[in-house]
């Protein structure tokens, strides 16, 4: 792409502003989650919002879509003063919000999901909404199947949906709240070109992201957020003075300011979110190491409206991390579940150390050194209810040395506390805390306490640094690393591609709960293959 | 309803060493601050539904002071305070079914039906077999037959619950409406006592009854109570049974994520509820009534069933407060006749605390959380209004 014909000056009375924020701030009890914010949306301009996790990107969005209102500061609409006190006024005044998470009803229809917006007319209007769905599929560039059910869509034409959608009631302002962060490197490409599309419409698009690459390549104005306050602003002008690399540099100068040179050049990476080369793992000396966890032929089903796993057959070898890559929902949770014994396998044999596992529960595998690291860590991995301490000795309620004659020793689990507390320096104000008032990085050391002490030989990571800071994420894939490093065997289940690149030496895909290839991350090109068989799997159409 | 104070175990003494670098938390309150608050939270609903309550005697034309008064008097002066003592047995024991029941977040509403079918049992076997048995075996085997049968009214609720994850509200409600019906079915049929013409059991014989606390007219079904009471706070407490309880009912996924087997959990929780409630039948037909007849249904629960929330599930913390409804009900019952009152009026008094707990413990929600009462939207609208109009 050539960066001067989209970053052409735009014509006629493109540059208006259509949403001014003025000085907006936002305190939650402890945190001050926005701070003097204030930033202009343009029409026809890309503006996008960078920060790390934390920086008070995602509230600033929900103060613009009605779900929170600002402690002090104000918002204009073109030009007059407005009280966005709930999503609806949000959406009268035609700002559209594409959420990171899908927010389809997967049993419903496309079509049916995009008329749910609509509001008054008791008989619904099929026919209309199939024009408006052409309008809006045409201005996206897309091709939209208004009859298929929103569930059985790939991510991308979720996506494609999604934005349909907020676009639905004439939306002026498009804001996509980290599009990019499960999609194939391939589906990224189309929602580029629907960005430009819709720029080029005269939509002013908000794009939140925490990639310095996509903020370079999609936006014309870029906002840095940190800690809440507006670190920088570079307008379109400053921006096209630049280089890839300067405006990089540039960026991460804003995103952390002194401490930049504390940053390491992995952690720079990162953001970039560059797609780097395999590492230099040596392969076969990971394929001449025992098989610590084998899965033959297992699968699992599982209840409602969610994907069980299909004769799935992986082995993972001491020392080495295997990835599995996939779409989010595509039977990751019941992989990870079947594996630590939560979930119990209705064919084939889950095998530890060459021994036979499927029959044991959750308790005795853990004992084994199997550990499951767990992705919804708020609602399962802890109880929010009980004390940090007692959460790291969940897994081993009634055991020795923490439980003697059934009865708790207080004593022994307040030395495992302190231990952990001090080795992960999970940042807590007592060991007796309740657990569910730590921030996630923080709970999710704790997880990390527990599933990676006293002897563990298997662990599967589910979506380890998913929602976390970046220090966190830094530590959490550190974590991993040294676990394979020490011989462990880990099995690390994402939809970051970017992160199953850097940390994994195999990486298998899965989709629709079968295992559907494997590559070796060997050489650069990795999460380009990856993404392929993502994609293949799923027959996504081409949009471009 | 909210337990989360009291689910948060109180570690014990040693502290760990304070992290130096603590992050901003969200009001952390000291030991002493905390238990001074659940004490605000608890009173308060109490003070609030008298008042209340006082309020309505007055637009009733009746005195409040000489109504309380009252209560207070007959509920303990005289013998007041050892019918107050029989009151509580039974209570305690529903209190504490309830209280283990709750804690893992399983609701059994089927306490009535437990507590007469284990009433059916012991009247109607109690005649033969506390007559045929000396009493030290008699005795515990009618507890045991009572608990059995209570126990076993909980089987089907909770294998549904286990299996299918049927809501257990309304399955124990059905089958408790279906054991009250047994147990009149019961009465009427094979435990009617044939010398009497009225739908009613037999009588136990009066030195098969419970014996007394040595000094007073309080059977000793108050210390079973009581020790049971003790005995489940300590395993609530301490054990890894009371924590793997506390992890199931915070949440299900938790609890099998741990490898705590839900279905064996749901199916003791309701096993241990539904036979204290019998239990508690057992001690009151052995201990006070003595016999049973049909459409007779004092049900506790539901009287007690504010009071065991208002100890946020604490089988301790229960007894005072199982006490206090128990003098309530004692001297209330005589009370209300002296005033020419309904005795239901009680009952409105234990409504009224309902509501003001609910009250109140939104309130204290709000106020841990730092957040205002008033709905954010609303509350923005209001701000902004009132700054559009001094502008103008």
């Amino acid at each position: 792409m050539n960066r001067a014909d989209l970053h052409a000056p735009v014509e006629g009375a493109q540059n208006e502003v259509l949403v001014r924020l003025e000085g907006i701030g936002k305190v939650f009890p402890g945190v001050v989650a926005n701070d003097d914010i204030s930033l202009e949306v343009r029409r026809g301009q890309v503006h996008c919002l960078l920060g790390e996790n934390g920086a008070g990107k995602s509230t600033l969005i929900s103060i613009l879509a009605g779900m929170q209102q600002p402690d002090s500061g104000h918002i204009e609409i073109n030009g007059a003063r407005v009280a966005i006190s709930s999503p609806r006024v949000a959406m009268d005044h035609g700002i559209g919000v594409v959420y990171q998470h899908t927010t389809l009803i997967p049993t419903l229809t496309v079509l049916e999901n995009l008329m749910l917006g609509d509001t008054g007319r008791l008989p619904l209007d099929r026919k209309g909404a199939m024009k408006r769905l052409k309008e809006v599929s045409a201005k996206l560039g897309a091709d939209i199947n208004p009859n298929a059910l929103a569930g059985d869509l790939g991510l991308g034409q979720q996506q494609q949906v999604e934005i349909a959608k907020a676009m639905w009631q004439g939306s002026k302002v498009l804001i996509l709240d980290e599009p990019t962060s499960m999609l194939t490197p391939q589906a990224i490409a189309e929602l580029e070109e629907s960005v430009n599309r819709l720029k080029a419409e005269g939509l002013a698009v908000i794009f939140i992201t925490h990639k310095l690459r996509e903020a370079y390549a999609i936006g014309d104005c870029v906002t840095v957020l940190r800690g809440g306050r507006m670190a920088a602003y570079i307008s379109p002008e400053e921006l096209s003075q630049y280089d890839e690399e300067a405006a990089k540099k540039r960026i991460l100068e804003a995103m952390f300011g002194d401490d930049i040179d504390n940053v390491s050049a992995d952690q720079a990476e990162e953001l970039a979110g560059a797609t780097r080369a395999g590492q230099d793992h040596d392969a076969d000396a990971a394929a001449s190491r025992p098989v610590v966890l084998e899965l033959r032929g297992v699968s699992s089903h599982a209840g409602r409206m969610e994907i069980g796993i299909e004769d799935v057959s992986i082995a993972v070898h001491a020392g080495e991390v295997l990835g599995i890559a996939g779409i989010d929902g595509h039977g990751q949770s019941a992989l990870a579940e079947t594996i630590a014994g939560q979930r119990s396998a209705q064919k084939g044999a889950v095998l530890f150390e060459g021994r036979e596992v499927t029959k044991l529960g959750v308790r005795a595998r853990q004992r084994l050194g199997l550990r499951y690291v767990t992705d919804d860590r708020l609602h399962e991995g802890i109880v929010g209810d009980l004390s940090v301490a007692v959460n790291l000795v969940l897994k081993r309620i009634g055991q020795a040395p923490f439980w003697k004659r059934g009865q708790i020793n207080r004593s022994a689990v307040q030395a495992e506390a302190a231990e952990r507390i001090a080795e992960y320096e999970i940042r807590t104000p007592g060991a007796d805390t309740r657990a569910g008032t730590l921030s996630g990085g923080n709970i999710q050391k704790i997880l990390l306490a527990r599933e990676l002490s006293h002897d563990p030989k298997v662990v599967v990571f589910h979506k380890p640094t998913y929602g976390l800071d970046l220090k966190t994420v830094h530590r959490v894939r550190e974590a991993v690393r040294r676990f394979a490093a020490e011989g462990g065997a880990a099995l690390l289940i994402s939809t970051d591609l970017d992160e199953l690149v850097e940390l994994s030496d195999r990486i298998a895909v899965i989709s629709k709960g079968r295992i559907v290839g494997e590559v070796a991350n060997d050489s650069s090109g990795t999460s380009e293959r990856v993404g392929e068989l993502m994609t293949g799997s799923t027959r996504e159409p081409s949009l471009a | 309803m909210t337990t989360n104070m009291q689910l948060a175990p109180s570690t014990g003494a040693p502290q760990p060493a304070p992290s130096t670098d603590a992050v901003p938390q969200p009001k952390q309150r000291g030991r002493g601050r905390a238990a001074v608050d659940v004490l605000v939270r608890t009173i308060t609903p109490v003070v609030l539904a008298l008042l209340a309550g006082a309020l309505v005697l007055l637009m009733l034309g009746k005195d409040p002071l000489q109504f309380y008064g009252d209560i207070v008097y007959y509920g303990l002066a005289g013998n007041g305070w050892q019918n107050s003592m029989i009151a509580m047995a039974p209570l305690l024991l529903i209190a504490l079914g309830l209280i283990i029941a709750f804690r893992g977040k399983l609701w059994n509403l089927g306490y009535n039906g437990q507590y007469l079918l284990g009433a059916a049992i012991v009247a109607g076997f109690g005649p033969d077999i506390l007559v045929s048995f000396p009493l030290a075996i008699g005795i515990p085997l009618l507890a045991i037959m009572a608990i059995v049968v209570g126990a076993a009214w909980t089987i089907i609720p909770a294998l549904l619950k286990a299996k299918y994850g049927t809501n257990e509200i309304i399955t124990t409600l059905m089958m408790s409406f279906i054991g009250v019906s047994v147990t009149n079915i019961l009465v009427k049929g094979p435990f009617q006592d044939a010398s009497v013409a009225v739908p009613q059991t037999r009588e136990l014989p009066f030195d098969g009854m419970l014996p007394y606390i040595p000094g007073t007219k309080v059977h000793i079904g108050f210390i079973i109570a009581i020790l049971m009471v003790l005995a489940f706070h300590f395993i609530l407490k301490r054990t890894s049974f009371g924590l793997r309880l506390d992890v199931f009912g915070a949440s299900t996924k938790s609890a099998k994520h741990v490898g705590i087997d839900a279905r064996r959990m749901t199916i003791v929780i309701f096993v241990l509820s539904g036979a204290m409630i019998a239990l508690a039948a057992a001690i009151d037909i052995m201990g006070l009534w003595g016999y049973l007849r049909t459409n007779w249904n004092p049900a506790y629960g539901d009287k007690i069933l504010p009071f065991v929330f208002l100890a946020r599930l604490n089988p301790l913390a229960s007894i005072p407060l199982v006490a206090f409804y128990a003098v309530l009900a004692t001297g209330g019952t005589i009370a209300a006749q002296a005033s020419n009152l309904s005795v239901d009026f009680l009952l409105v008094i234990v409504a009224l605390i309902l509501m003001f707990m609910t009250i109140i413990e939104y309130i204290g929600m709000k106020r841990d959380l730092g957040q205002s009462y008033l709905p954010q939207g609303l509350r923005q609208s209001l701000r902004l209004g009132s700054v559009g109009r001094k502008k103008q």
